[in-house]
């Protein structure tokens, strides 16, 4: 009898508890992103711009009271894959917001999209999910993968070099990248040197590039690649041969290159000078927050806060309405850090690039600044083979 | 291509083997004499480029910082000696393996909490900071100059100490035959703390001295490992002298097989393939070589008498 007692006040407890859920509705949002490891560095980055942002908003997306879950993904993509079910079964969570790495999008993709969460990328955009692959349930809040290399590509046709010299990692994304700078450019390309991944002295590389004497050199060397090859090249007296670079120099590697890039080139969605004032409110309310210059990872990881803040909104804080919600992310209608940002059909941004170069602030920290917008409203060249399903 | 172009390539193979030297002088000696698989080794190659910049960013001076590293990575060892590795001499590899892997995962979170996850970066010092031509329009590092100068200086020393002092002397009866040794009263137990703080010491001097060319990050020392085990096997473990044959042979196959072999494969076949071929056989060479030396001396080139 009194067992009984107690199962029905546990019952009543829970209808209770329920009850109240139903009254107000919560948002519980899943941060995944690579928090260990050589590049923590751009997971900490999105991880506190998203984060920046919840607290701007009162701690409230959409008017909605919010709880974030934030979780490292190790760079594997099997952790990942267990981590995000936890997320998606113990807690939850109504948004997923990650990953940095493509390898880790690639195996979360399927559990966060056939779940009953959005899965909104700040930074990685593969092809195939740009493409024949899309998903209602996916959006992305950075580009597709090939752009940042295209601005370079055709920056260097546009400035009329001849000959340039093309050196990535070994590895999927290297070759990718080489594939992006090529489809804009059509001179001629001297060399096309792989080095193993990870690989950090590069006198045997640079030597050969001294033999070459290419108009240009473009390369793509993430983390502490970049900052190794950058510092090198410098130290090789090759820096008279223009640096084209898509995520080598940025905010992510300045704090190591400094002096060493300066002048030297990348192709990005945005830089902390943006000329407007929603970005120049948030570069200054990042760097008092965390004392360092926010990078694209940080804006990205904002503007993702900024678009399911502006859905929620507009599915009038209903979170569980599902429909609503997702046409409130295909409208995007909040003001992006980067100003221009329509959200396209596949769910990838169509947006503005620009030619980016590394320098030294009055301040003395070092940041990456526009020079020249090279692609306006930029449709990537997958989303015509995305077929929208619904 | 020049014949410049290769003697600076041959320069840059060769300052590649002179660090690998001196993170496999003391994984040989270790290993040899200790017969103890230490993994952790790497990380404290690590270690010491982090004291380095830790040392330097203090001091202002890159020599004062690689004085305080060296002392301080030498301690590191004999603590870690003391701590972990003294109680796994007597267990079978495999433990040895799966203790020094933990190692290797803690520290390497441990060097994040301590100086964060960004890499560091430490100036060339200033003495040594200028450059030579050594081919048209390419200024090549005196520091790297300097490098390859410690390095043979280094060896040198190393050969001397092995081969005519009473501790050298003790160091190769033990890579002969430990029990032995102990047998005739020698502290074998205190020998080998000498030698593992040795090594350990080594391998932060070659991590203190890659700071200002290399970013300074987490993780740094595992990729080196793997090439470092390589150096010693194709060596022969325990020998000095087989160590810094096989680091040079190493980092010269490795560098100019990946810059000459697709040119030579061009010969052979047509460009695009020969690209193709030559990406993916560039990495397999080290071990090829590895293969080729064991298939014809199965204890390495410079053997230990056991």
């Amino acid at each position: 009898m009194v067992l009984k007692l107690k199962w029905l006040a546990t019952a009543g407890i829970l209808a209770a508890s329920i009850g109240a859920a139903q009254a107000q509705e919560k948002l519980k949002v899943g941060i995944m992103v690579t928090l260990s490891g050589p590049s923590a560095v751009l997971g900490q980055q999105a991880r506190d711009g998203f984060q920046l942002a919840v607290r701007q908003l009162g701690g409230k997306l959409g008017g909605v009271e919010t709880e974030v879950v934030v979780v490292d993904d190790e760079l594997k993509p099997d952790v990942a894959v267990t981590k995000v079910r936890g997320m998606i079964e113990r807690d939850q969570v109504n948004f997923v917001v990650g990953p940095i790495f493509s390898n880790v999008l690639q195996a979360i993709h399927k559990p966060v999209v056939e779940s009953n969460a959005f899965l909104i990328s700040p930074n990685a955009g593969t092809s195939n999910f740009a493409g024949a692959q899309c998903n209602p349930n996916f959006f992305v809040t950075s580009y597709q993968n090939d752009q940042n290399h295209e601005v370079l590509g055709k920056y260097a046709q546009d400035k009329g070099f001849k000959r340039v010299f093309l050196m990535t990692p070994n590895y999927q994304a290297g070759r990718d990248s080489m594939a992006g700078f090529k489809r804009h450019f059509k001179g001629e390309v001297v060399a096309e040197l792989y080095t193993p991944l990870g690989q950090l002295d590069f006198s045997a590389e640079l030597a050969q590039i001294a033999a070459a004497r290419p108009d240009a050199l473009f390369t793509f060397m993430p983390g502490g690649m970049g900052v190794n090859l950058v510092r090198q090249y410098r130290q090789a007296g090759l820096a008279n041969i223009p640096f084209l670079s898509a995520f080598t120099v940025d905010e992510s590697t300045l704090p190591a290159q400094q002096d060493a890039a300066l002048g030297f080139f990348g192709g990005a969605n945005w830089a902390p000078n943006m000329d407007n004032p929603q970005s120049k409110a948030f570069v200054a309310a990042y760097e008092a927050a965390f004392n360092s210059v926010p990078g694209t990872y940080a804006m990205q990881a904002y503007d993702a806060a900024l678009l399911i803040d502006a859905a929620i909104k507009g599915a009038g804080g209903k979170v569980s309405d599902r429909n609503a919600v997702r046409a409130g992310l295909r409208k995007a209608d909040f003001k992006s850090l980067r100003g221009d940002f329509k959200m396209g059909l596949n769910g990838f941004p169509i947006q503005d690039f620009y030619l980016v170069q590394a320098a030294k602030r009055p301040d003395g920290k070092f940041q990456t600044e526009i020079r020249e917008k090279v692609f306006d409203d930029y449709v990537d060249v997958y989303a015509k083979d995305c077929k929208p399903t619904n | 291509m020049t014949l410049s172009l290769f003697l600076v390539q041959t320069l840059n193979g060769l300052q590649f083997g002179i660090l690998l030297f001196f993170i496999a002088a003391g994984l040989t000696l270790v290993f040899g004499v200790m017969d103890f698989i230490n993994l952790a080794h790497g990380v404290q190659y690590m270690i010491g480029a982090y004291l380095a910049a830790m040392f330097t960013a203090l001091t202002g001076n890159f020599f004062f910082g690689l004085m305080l590293a060296l002392p301080s990575a030498l301690l590191f060892g004999l603590l870690l000696e003391f701590l972990i590795f003294r109680h796994l001499y007597a267990r079978d590899h495999l433990d040895q393996v799966l203790a020094t892997f933990g190692i290797i995962i803690f520290l390497n979170q441990a060097v994040k909490v301590v100086w964060g996850a960004a890499p560091l970066s430490v100036p060339v010092p200033e003495v040594l900071s200028g450059t030579v031509v050594l081919m048209d329009g390419l200024l090549y590092p005196v520091y790297r100059l300097a490098l390859i100068g410690s390095g043979l200086a280094i060896a040198l020393l190393l050969y001397i100490l092995v081969s005519y002092t009473r501790i050298g002397m003790l160091v190769r009866a033990g890579a002969s035959n430990a029990p032995m040794v102990s047998a005739l009263g020698v502290d074998i137990s205190r020998l080998f703390m000498v030698v593992f703080g040795f090594g350990a010491m080594l391998a932060g001097f070659a991590g203190a001295m890659v700071a200002p060319i290399l970013s300074v990050e987490p993780g740094m020392g595992d990729n080196l490992l793997i090439l470092t085990f390589v150096v010693i096997v194709i060596g022969g473990i325990g020998s000095i002298r087989g160590a810094f044959i096989a680091a040079l042979l190493v980092g010269l196959v490795d560098t100019l097989g990946r810059i000459f072999g697709p040119f030579l494969l061009r010969l052979i076949m047509d460009p695009s393939a020969a690209s193709q071929t030559g990406r993916a056989l560039a990495p397999m060479l080290i071990y090829i070589l590895m293969a080729a030396v064991l298939f014809f001396r199965p204890a390495g080139l410079f053997p230990v008498r056991k």
